[in-house]
């Protein structure tokens, strides 16, 4: 298993590990629960080092445009853009976040599990842009989100640039504790907050930032809890090979005015798939967690699955994400029930995302 | 922590403490770490039969879900009920506000030494 610059701070705060994309990554400090209300009311600092980078110099708007569904020449420097990489037949290589850093340059942030498909799939593209190049930097980069409301004017105060004109889903350089770093106005959790690009080992910048009042660090285990309450979906759960854009409700990213990209043909024949996601609200404290299936009220045919499952804690009620039937007459407010172990418990179809941040 | 000399252990990582014909049963600091949080708690019902290895409720952590296992024959006396409120007392104090059931037990199998418990959880 692979390890980040990080596993020695990790190891001091005495933090549990788990397997994940093949590395060995912190899934919890202390409490996870307390970890997760940190982000909402606080700062979380998470290491996200396993994430994978890849730059693209060269004819890269024209490459990008090609090789991702979304349009990304229209981005402007030094602007974000969440997008996905499919395959010739329309099925999700991964969900990707590009950042714009010039106009013939481009960093792609990629799922760690996906690293290698998604950096050969690139280069396999490069066919017809000769002056295009993708390297694999996963590498040379440690990645540290700083999430929730306080993380503005904690990491505001640390850095020499001003980061209220950092709008969302920019980027931008700055030197943090005497390193050259992108800090980047994106993340995981349905916060506002903060991911910084450092170059090699970032143990000086971690123990800035974890030094710093109301910050505390965050595992895994609550990046999932509040990713899942604000609806956003996770490779291998809510989104693969086998499923499109569509499937995932997000046919939006897809940009069909562009000549020709890579799957384009196969999804324009998918725009109603079979099966796509839901949002399931429940009462009481049982959780039906993924794989758990879903059925109409009091039938015996399943219509679906769970693809995430948690008891939220924000809401405190058991939220899911579930992959259903497209044909199975479900809208906002329809009751289906999940099978929690051989007991059947309700849920009802709710509006995406489950939490929203207040403004 | 370690593992309380006073009390008995199995490889499902439950704790027993036996006081006349009355055991009480929880789950090891080790098993409350490894499920993380606990969110929720699902005992039998008092009253109910407990039958030696038969599972008898769930302990559900934001992560996971965990079986309990009656760890062995006899009738369940009581069970904590504070849990239903605060399940992560199973957490801060495994071995004494967290405790689970009580059995009246008809019968006790072999159960492990905290330093047999110790070795088998490598500590």
């Amino acid at each position: 298993m692979l390890n980040t610059f990080l596993k020695p701070e990790h190891d001091k705060l005495g933090a549990s590990f788990t397997e994940f994309g093949g590395w060995e990554m912190p899934v919890r400090y202390g409490s996870d629960i307390d970890e997760h209300h940190s982000v909402r009311n606080s700062c979380g600092l998470f290491d996200i080092s396993h994430m994978a980078e890849i730059r693209v110099t060269g004819q890269a708007e024209e490459f990008l445009d090609y090789a991702l569904i979304s349009k990304l020449s229209e981005i402007e420097n030094g602007r974000a853009k969440y997008s996905m990489i499919c395959d010739d037949q329309g099925g999700i290589i991964d969900d990707l976040i590009v950042y714009r850093l010039d106009d013939d340059e481009f960093m792609i942030v990629a799922n760690a599990g996906n690293q290698h498909q998604v950096v050969e799939a690139l280069k396999n593209r490069l066919e017809n842009f000769p002056d295009t190049k993708v390297v694999d930097e996963s590498g040379l980069w440690s990645l540290i989100a700083m999430q929730g409301p306080k993380t503005k004017e904690i990491l505001g105060r640390l850095v020499d640039v001003d980061l209220t004109v950092l709008k969302y889903y920019s980027i931008a350089t700055a030197v943090l504790d005497g390193k050259d770093v992108f800090l980047a106005r994106t993340g995981y959790t349905g916060e506002d907050g903060f991911e910084i690009f450092v170059e090699g080992d970032p143990s000086g910048v971690w123990q800035l930032l974890l030094s710093q009042d109301g910050v505390s660090p965050c595992g895994l285990a609550c990046r999932d809890t509040l990713r899942l309450e604000a609806g956003m979906p996770l490779y291998g759960h809510e989104l693969n090979r086998d499923l499109t854009p569509f499937a995932a409700n997000l046919g939006k990213v897809i940009r069909f005015d562009k000549p020709n990209f890579v799957g384009k043909d196969a999804l324009e024949k998918q725009k109603h798939p079979k099966q796509r996601l839901f949002g399931l609200q429940g009462d009481g404290r049982r959780a039906a967690r993924a794989d758990y299936e879903i059925f109409l009220p009091g039938e015996s045919d399943s219509i679906g699955i769970v693809t995430s499952g948690v008891l939220s804690p924000t809401l405190q009620v058991p939220i899911a994400l579930a992959l259903l039937n497209a044909d199975a007459g479900l809208e906002i407010g329809s009751e289906v029930e999940a099978d929690v172990r051989g007991t059947r418990i309700f849920y009802k179809v709710v509006e995406l995302p489950f939490y929203k941040r207040g403004r | 922590m370690a593992n309380p000399e006073n009390l008995k252990y199995t490889k499902e990582h439950e704790w027993i403490l036996i006081e006349d014909d009355i055991a009480t049963v929880g789950i090891t600091k080790y098993a409350a770490d490894a499920l993380g949080e606990i969110v929720y708690v699902d005992l039998p019902k008092v009253g109910s039969v407990a039958a030696h290895m038969k599972i008898c409720g769930e302990i559900e952590s934001t992560k996971s879900v965990g079986e309990l296992y009656a760890p062995m024959d006899g009738e369940i006396t009581e069970v904590n009920g504070a849990l239903d409120q605060a399940p992560d007392q199973v957490n801060q104090d495994p071995f004494g506000d967290g405790w689970l059931i009580k059995i009246r037990y008809t019968s006790l199998p072999d159960l492990l030494s905290s330093t047999e418990y110790d070795a088998l959880v490598g500590e």
